[in-house]
Formats: C-alpha cells, structure tokens, sequence
C-alpha cells in the first residue's frame, strides 16, 4: 500500500501543479482526512480519485487499509474520515446502524449502480438454450452437478459475511441447486478462471463494477424482479410462504464519513458529496488496471487529466 | 550393552497394555456413533437452551473498556491510544528512512531527504553477513536482496523490514522482561503460562477487532498484533536460557558482590546470550509470518503485494512478492542465526585498540549509508531501484498454471473425488454425529491414563466451554479437517524425514524446502490450489498440509540425528542391519521427538485455521473470519478460545504421553 501511497503523493504533486489556480483559500484543517481502502481495485480508484481533488484543494491526505465492514467502527471513532464505496447490496444494514449511532453521516450516492446475481459464462447458453430464464437454469441443474454435490447443481456464492440470502433463494424457488460459500472474492473469481480456461460448467456470484465481467463473457441470471416485500413479506411472491423467491436488489454504492469531520473540513465534505463517475467510466478504469496491469495511479491521473472539467466543478466549495 | 537393548525392548511389552485400552475406546465410539438414535437427544445435540451468553459479555466487556476504563487521570483508551501514537512515530520515521524518505514542508516550498540507497544498503547487509559468518553468507544475502531489487520488490520489501526493524525490539524486549520476571518469581512464570499458551494458539483474527478499537486502524495495530503473536517465544526462551546458565557462572557473580540488578544485567544476561539470540530469531521468523495478514488490516508492504496480485488472480505477480517474503525472512533468519551461533569474542583481545578501531565496520556503514542519502539526492536511481531495470516472470507463472488446469484438472478431479466419497465425508460425518458425552469420556481417561486426574479434568473443563458457547459441531468440524491434514502431513513428513537423515546433503536440500514451505505465504498457493481443486474441504486440506508438513520433517530429522551414537553402535556391534537399526533402534528412540513434531504440525495446522476459512470452510476459522468482518469481539474471541482450547488439549496430551514414553525409554 505504502508503494501505492508513494506514487499517489507523487501523483497528488501532479495534480497540484496543474490545479494551482483552483486553490481559492487555504484549507480550514492541516489535520489529516483519512480514506479508507479496501480490497477491489475500483474501491481504489474512487478513492484515489477522491483523493487527488482533496489533495489538490490543499487537504491533507492519508489512506489507510480497513476492512469493509470493521471499518464503520473507526469511522464513528474518527480514527478513519471517509470511506468512498459502501454498496447497499453488502453494507446497507451496517451503514444504517452506523449512522444510528450519530458518528457517522450518509454523504449520498457515487453514481454507481451495484449489480450482482447468479451469472455463467456465455458458452453455458448453448447446452441450457433457455437461459437467462431461471426456470430454464433450474432444468439445467444438472449440468453444474459436482460429485461433492450429488445431482443438484452447484452454486457457488460469495463469503458468509456478504450475506444475499442464497441458501433462502434456493429454497423459496424450490431450485435444484446446492449453495457453496467461497470464502473470499479471490477464491470465488479464481475457480471462475479455472472454469473458463476449461470451458467448463459455472455458475456463481459476480458483480459490477467489477473486472470479471469485462474480462469473462457471460450472463446474470434472470430471478423474479427484487422488490422489499419480496424479502419482508412471505407471501409476497411466487412461493406463498417463504420471503426471498426473486433476485438480488441492485443499488446504489454510497459514500459516507465521520459527523465529526463535518465541521473540521466543511468544504471537503462538500466535495465528497458532489463526487460521482458512472458504471461505464468505471468499468474501463477498472479494466484498465486489471485486465490491462496498468497501475492504479496511472490510470487515475489519466482520467483527472481527462475529465478535469468534472471534478474542478466538485471544488466549488466558498466560492 | 545388553541392559540397553533391555531398556528399548521392555516398553514394547508394557506399551502393549494400552492397546486394549486403545481399541476399547475405539469400539465405544463407533458403537455411540452407530446407536445414537437410541441415545437421548441431548447426547447428540447439545441442546440450544444450554447454552451461556458468553459472547455478549465478552463484547459488553470491551465496550466497557474502550468507552468507560480509567485509570483515574486518563482513560484506557487514551493510555492505548498513547502508546499507538510512540509507535506511529517511530513507524513513520523507520518508514522515511528505509522506504520513503522524509519531506518538510508541504507544495512547491517542500524539502524532500530521500532514503537510505538500496545499493548501499546491499553493501552493509553484506559486509555484516561476511564479519558474522562468512562468504557463504554473504553471497546468500547478496542474492536476496538483489532479488528485491531486480523483481521490482524492493520497495515494499524496505515498508515490510521497517515494521520489522520496529516491532522486533520491542517485541524482544517485552519478551526479554517478562522472562526475568518469570524466573525470578515462580508465580509469575505460572501465570503467565497459560496466557503465553493463549497468545501463541487463539488466531489472530480472534482479537484483531479489540486491537483495531483501542488502537486504532493502520500499521500499528498491526504491528501490535504481530508483536502479541511473535512474543510468547522470546519469554519462553528467555527463562530456559537463564536457567542454562551454569552453576559456577552464577556462583562467580554472588562471590564478586554483585547487586541483584548487576547480577541479572551483567552476569546472566549475558552468559545466557546464544539462547536469547534463538528468541530473537524466533521473534523475526513469527513476525515475518505475519505480514499477509498484518497487511489484511493496515499494514502494507510485501504483504499488501501477495494479497493485491491474487485478487486480480495474477497468480505469477503473487508468487514473485511471496518469494520475498520468504528470502527476506530467510536472509534475517540466517543472518540473526550466525549471530547467534557465532562464538564470543575473548575479551582483552581488543583492549587498547580505540575506539574508532575497535568499530570500524559500524563508522563505514554509517558513512556509507549517510552519503548514499546525499547521493541519492543527487542521482534517483542511486536512491530508487530504476523501475525500467526490473525483471518479473508473472506471466509464465499464470501460463503453467493454466495449463496445469487445463491438463491435469479432469485426472485431479477423479481422486479427488474418490477421497472426499470414501475417506474425508464418512471421517466428517463421524465426527460431528459422535455424541460429546462419549467422545469428552475418551479424552478424560485418555488424559487419566497419561497424566493422572489432573489431565483427566483438562478436556472436560476445556470441552465445557465449547459447549457452552454452542461451538460443538464447528470444533468437530475443526478436528476432522486439522486431524486428517496431520495425519497426512505425518505420513509424508517422517517418510521424508528418514529418507533425508540418509546423508548431510539431502538434510540441507530438504530443510530448505521446508524453510520455504513455512515462510512462503499461504495465500500464494491458495489460489493456484482453488484454481485445481474448487473451493472446498479438498482446497483447504492440502493448504494445511503443506504448511503444517514442515515440523514433522524437521522434527523427525532432529529426533534421529540426536539418538545417542553409542546406542547405534551397539546395535551395529551385534550384527543388526541397516533396517533394524532404523526400526529397532533409531525410530523406537526417536519416538518421542517426533511425537512432539506432530504436536507442532498440530498446532501449525490449526493456526492455518483462519486461512482455510478464505476457502470456504465452516469450522471455527470461519467463525472467527465471520466476527472479524462483522467487528465483534465477543464471537471472535470466543472461536479464538475455542481454537486455542483444542490446541492445549492435543498439546498436553501428546506432551505428557512422550514425556512418559521418554522416562520409559531413559533417554529424558
């Protein structure tokens, strides 16, 4: 990370040269805002991003590691200041309870649009033709059939601690379907290589933004449409008695922050407010440092230097 | 002679009298686990309403002492907080001078002094390896840190030696402290006993999150962790090397007059000093163990490297930053061991040099590395390894996994399946339908029969408490997978282990490998193993048994190198064969050392616990990986004590049964 951090300075001095003039006033804190990072790629560059344009109104800034969701625990302390990506498919309980607290703040959305559902690679289609239908998928159970899974087919779903009622899903819609738990990203998109370089049968949790669905061609399986009452109310839905019989919600990847920071640096809360990048500007930066191994400074400065107009109008803070 | 062969052939007939027990007991259970539907519900099934909140006082407890404690003047948490902040600082000025270099002043004004050279730090490694060993050494630390520098590691690899060269010391220190209090004072080496076995088996995951609350998130509580892990070692070592310390050494300090403080500081410290210098080495082994998951919470680096690489599945990336971990950790070990083992120079052989002869090596480093500051300022890639001169062989990596998986998968996938049918199911379903009652009742007679009521109360006061906490089925589930990864690692390591005995080139060969095993990370192989074997039970155990396999080889060659000699040559005096040397004599005698081998390839293979939960497992890894990410203290370290418990269990068992078998054996 430190490595990650040298070049981000250094990219910051960048950054600063050319965004001299945009400096109106000098910062109303030298206290550092900490952004916390975790462990995907574009979590990254949002934060890189966010970085730079505070870097450049003269903040200070620092980065530090923490996981997804202990991280709400430093955030309330104000140990951390800021953490850029909180999708609310994953962590929209645990914001909500945070901001329960009152230490820390909803700083609204990014943007960006989670998605995330069963997905399989394209070449399934042409030995399951009716796919993306779930119904066709659940005909096909047999296909993703494993010895250690006997005749049902084999789902493999993210880490425990992502939650999405899979194992509920499957029994709500009477699928033909085991639930196995990857026990990290890395593991789950690491059998998704071995699957592809096979051409073999696969099907599990991925999500975009992400680097897998730019780099794997496939598909999201097509569920009952998400709606709250689906989840609260059982009767809701095709399965009279059982709550989750339809897909995954998408949503909305949000930011939030320490309430204490607030009122130290006002108009970078404001800046981190206005941020925003959409799906597609993501996707190809995201793609740009994983597919292509570009680094993620590289990538960053080279959409700053791109986009320049877009986030100078985040900077607008007093003025 | 005879009365020796006598002494090695007595305990085979009285050993033969556990056998029935043994059986008896193995019959009991598969009789439990066959009848239990005729047992009563609560036999199978600990019951729900059984069960103590455990968990939620462990949390209110640490809520407690993070918003409430004070010491009067100033809270807990601002003593904690305190501490974080020395070793922020000290962090960041290691940092400056090894990895980042330091800057003044902020914008255009800035003043930046770049670090120490990476070719000048090359030349004082050397020069230091060559003045405590030799040109072997030298040569080998050469080609580590070379390696740094060529596959564009160095970096990381200087953020990675900081947080070292910090929390070593004071990891050491700490250590060396409590020692002498230790021995100093029964009382304190009792209690702080369980507390080092606690501290060495709990996962660190377990307490991760109170750490991460009283001192806050980054490299410290990182480096506080580490320094929690690698400690107990250093105490452990600290009191045996001082109670090495001969008789006439001590006798010689009382009769100069020396004070209490003299006596420890300037007669025992130093006499005990090779055995202090193995626990620093320990120290700097555990804490470079560390550092992937050091990383997971803050602390970057190498670390942050292996982790960042795999995400993006660039298994060849991964595999380069994991080498260097294992070369830095291996060119610290061996340098801190010729240190350790280098002889005590004769005193007054330097008397009346001065003092600028006596230090000369020290003054040319300082020089050295000072100008390279200076000239680094001048010429970056003086300062900075150039990043156009770096190597990396990632790609070919990713290719020959590739085609591994490619070829190989569908053969793969046929064992595999036929171990997990007929041998890891059935062992996992044994396991967790055993009924606690009866399975408790075989680890209490066993612990009667080894110990006496003492190890018979141990398991069912340490087996209680996984009850109560309701951890029943996931600690079963931790048995199956750790016991059938030991059992394995066993049947390859102490096969290796003879084979490598065979002659002093193959023991080199093989402890290299071993070193490698247990230095590279874990997570380097992980995913090359999922890509093969699909998350699962099959995934995890071979991660475990390629990590736990390196104490059973190690153990076992030190066991039978150690065999007096004049036994074996008994037993060439009367016409054995080279066979019956080994079985008859060699391995009877060894027994007992590779008995503890397997309780370190026990405690190794829990300790990768945690790791197995990254594949997927639902033992008490996960459930400890599960309380990390959602920060609650209360179910972490509940797992954590659960894991540790187990541990203790296997520990004094097969500690008590090769002290007993070595007393029988007379070669304690």
């Amino acid at each position: 990370m430190r490595k990650f951090m040298h070049a981000a300075v250094a990219a910051g001095a960048f950054v600063m040269a050319s965004a001299m003039p945009a400096l109106a006033q000098a910062p109303e804190s030298d206290e550092p805002i900490i952004l916390t990072l975790h462990d995907w790629s574009g979590q990254y560059i949002t934060t890189t991003i966010m970085g730079n344009v505070l870097k450049s109104m003269g903040y200070n800034v620092e980065y530090v590691q923490a996981d997804y969701l202990a991280q709400f625990a430093g955030i309330e302390t104000g140990d951390l200041t800021v953490a850029m990506e909180l999708w609310d498919t994953t962590a929209a309980e645990a914001l909500a309870a945070s901001v329960a607290t009152g230490n820390t703040i909803d700083l609204g959305e990014t943007g960006m649009q989670a998605k995330e559902e069963w997905w399989y690679p394209i070449y399934m289609k042409e030995q399951c033709p009716g796919l993306p239908d779930w119904q066709a998928l659940n005909d096909c159970a047999e296909l993703f059939a494993t010895p250690e899974t006997g005749s049902k087919g084999r789902y493999l779903g993210g880490p425990v601690t992502w939650g999405g009622w899979d194992d509920e899903r499957v029994e709500a819609l009477d699928m033909d379907f085991e639930v196995i738990h990857a026990g990290t990203d890395a593991a789950l998109f690491a059998e998704l290589e071995s699957a592809y370089q096979r051409q073999a049968p696969f099907l599990g949790w991925v999500y975009a933004p992400h680097w897998a669905p730019a780099k794997y061609e496939g598909e999201w399986v097509e569920f009952p449409p998400y709606s709250a009452e689906c989840y609260n109310d059982p009767s809701v839905g095709l399965n009279p008695d059982i709550a989750y019989d339809c897909g995954k919600p998408s949503g909305l990847v949000r930011k939030a922050g320490w309430a204490g920071g607030e009122a130290i640096w006002p108009c970078a809360y404001e800046a981190i407010r206005a941020f925003r990048i959409d799906n597609t500007a993501m996707g190809e930066l995201v793609a740009q440092v994983d597919l292509e191994g570009m680094s993620v400074d590289d990538a960053v400065n080279g959409w700053m230097d791109a986009n320049e107009a877009t986030w100078q109008s985040w900077t607008t803070c007093g003025s | 002679m005879t009365e020796v062969t006598l002494e090695v052939a007595r305990p085979r007939r009285r050993s033969l009298g556990s056998v029935p027990f043994w059986l008896a007991a193995a019959i009991l259970a598969g009789l439990a686990y066959r009848f239990s539907d005729y047992l009563p519900e609560w036999a199978v099934e600990y019951p729900r309403s059984w069960r103590l909140p455990i968990e939620p006082w462990i949390s209110d407890a640490m809520k407690w002492l993070i918003n409430d404690a004070t010491f009067g003047l100033f809270t807990f948490q601002e003593f904690t907080r305190s501490i974080a902040w020395l070793f922020g600082w000290l962090l960041e000025a290691a940092y400056g001078l090894l990895a980042e270099g330091f800057t003044f002043g902020k914008g255009e004004e800035a003043f930046h002094i770049p670090h120490v050279s990476w070719l000048a730090l090359i030349i004082v490694l050397v020069m230091l390896a060559r003045r405590v060993s030799g040109r072997r050494l030298a040569l080998f630390i050469a080609a580590c840190f070379v390696y740094l520098a060529v596959f564009g590691q160095w970096s990381s690899a200087m953020i990675t030696l900081a947080s070292i060269v910090i929390s070593v010391p004071f990891g050491v220190l700490a250590g060396l402290l409590v020692g002498i209090a230790a021995y100093r004072n029964a009382w304190v080496e009792r209690a702080i006993r369980p507390v080092l076995d606690l501290m060495q088996t709990v996962p660190v995951f377990a307490y991760l999150v109170p750490i991460l609350f009283l001192f806050g998130f980054g490299p410290v509580a990182a480096m506080i962790a580490t320094m929690i892990y690698a400690a107990p070692p250093m105490v452990r070592l600290t009191v045996l090397a001082l109670r090495g310390v001969p008789e006439e050494i001590k006798e010689y300090g009382r009769m100069a007059g020396c004070s209490q403080r003299q006596h420890m500081w300037k007669v025992m410290v130093p006499a005990a000093k090779s055995g202090l210098l193995v626990g620093l080495n320990q120290v700097v082994m555990l804490s470079l163990n560390m550092v992937i998951i050091a990383s997971m919470i803050g602390a970057g680096g190498l670390g942050f490297d292996v982790l960042h690489a795999l995400r993006r599945l660039a298994i060849g990336e991964g595999l380069e930053a994991g080498i260097a971990i294992t070369l830095l950790a291996i060119a610290l070990d061996r340098l801190s061991q010729a240190a350790a083992n280098k002889p005590p120079k004769a005193h007054g052989s330097v008397r009346g040099a001065t003092w600028l002869a006596r230090n000369r090596l020290v003054v040319i480093a300082g020089v050295l590395l000072a100008g390279s500051i200076v000239a680094g300022a001048l010429v970056p890639a003086v300062a900075t390894y150039p990043e156009s001169w770096t190597l990396t062989t990632g790609k070919f990596w990713d290719r020959v996994v590739e085609w591994l998986n490619i070829n190989l998968f569908d053969t793969i996938t046929i064992v595999k399946t036929w171990l997990l049918v007929n041998i890891m199911l059935p062992i996992k379903g044994f396991m967790v339908g055993l009924p606690w009652p009866v399975l408790l009742g075989v680890l209490a007679f066993a612990g009667w029969r080894l110990g006496g009521w003492r190890l018979a109360l141990l398991p069912l006061a340490l087996g209680a408490f996984v009850l109560l906490t309701g951890n029943w089925e996931k600690a079963m589930i931790t048995v199956y997978l750790c016991g059938l990864s030991v059992v394995i690692a066993a049947m390859t390591g102490i096969p290796l282990g003879i084979w490598a005995t065979g002659s002093s080139r193959r023991t080199g060969a093989t402890l290299a490998v071993i070193d490698t095993l247990q230095t590279l990370p874990s997570f380097v192989y992980l995913i090359p193993v999922i890509m093969l074997f699909s998350v699962g039970d099959f995934s995890a155990m071979i991660a475990v048994v390629a990590f736990a396999l390196a104490p059973a080889v190690r153990y076992t060659i030190h066991g039978l190198n150690q065999v007096p000699e004049h036994l074996v040559e008994a037993g060439r005096a009367q016409g054995c064969s080279r066979r019956q040397i080994l079985w008859k004599i060699r391995m009877p005698l060894a027994l007992p050392e590779i008995m503890l081998g397997i309780n370190q390839t026990i405690m190794m293979a829990l300790s990768m616990l945690v790791i197995t939960a990254l594949v997927g497992t639902r033992d008490l890894g996960q459930e400890v990986f599960t309380a990390l990410a959602k920060a609650d203290t209360g179910q972490g370290i509940v797992a954590g004590l659960c894991v540790a418990f187990i541990a203790i269990t296997a520990d004094r068992l097969i500690q008590s049964w090769s002290r007993q078998r070595k007393a029988q054996l007379g070669v304690a």
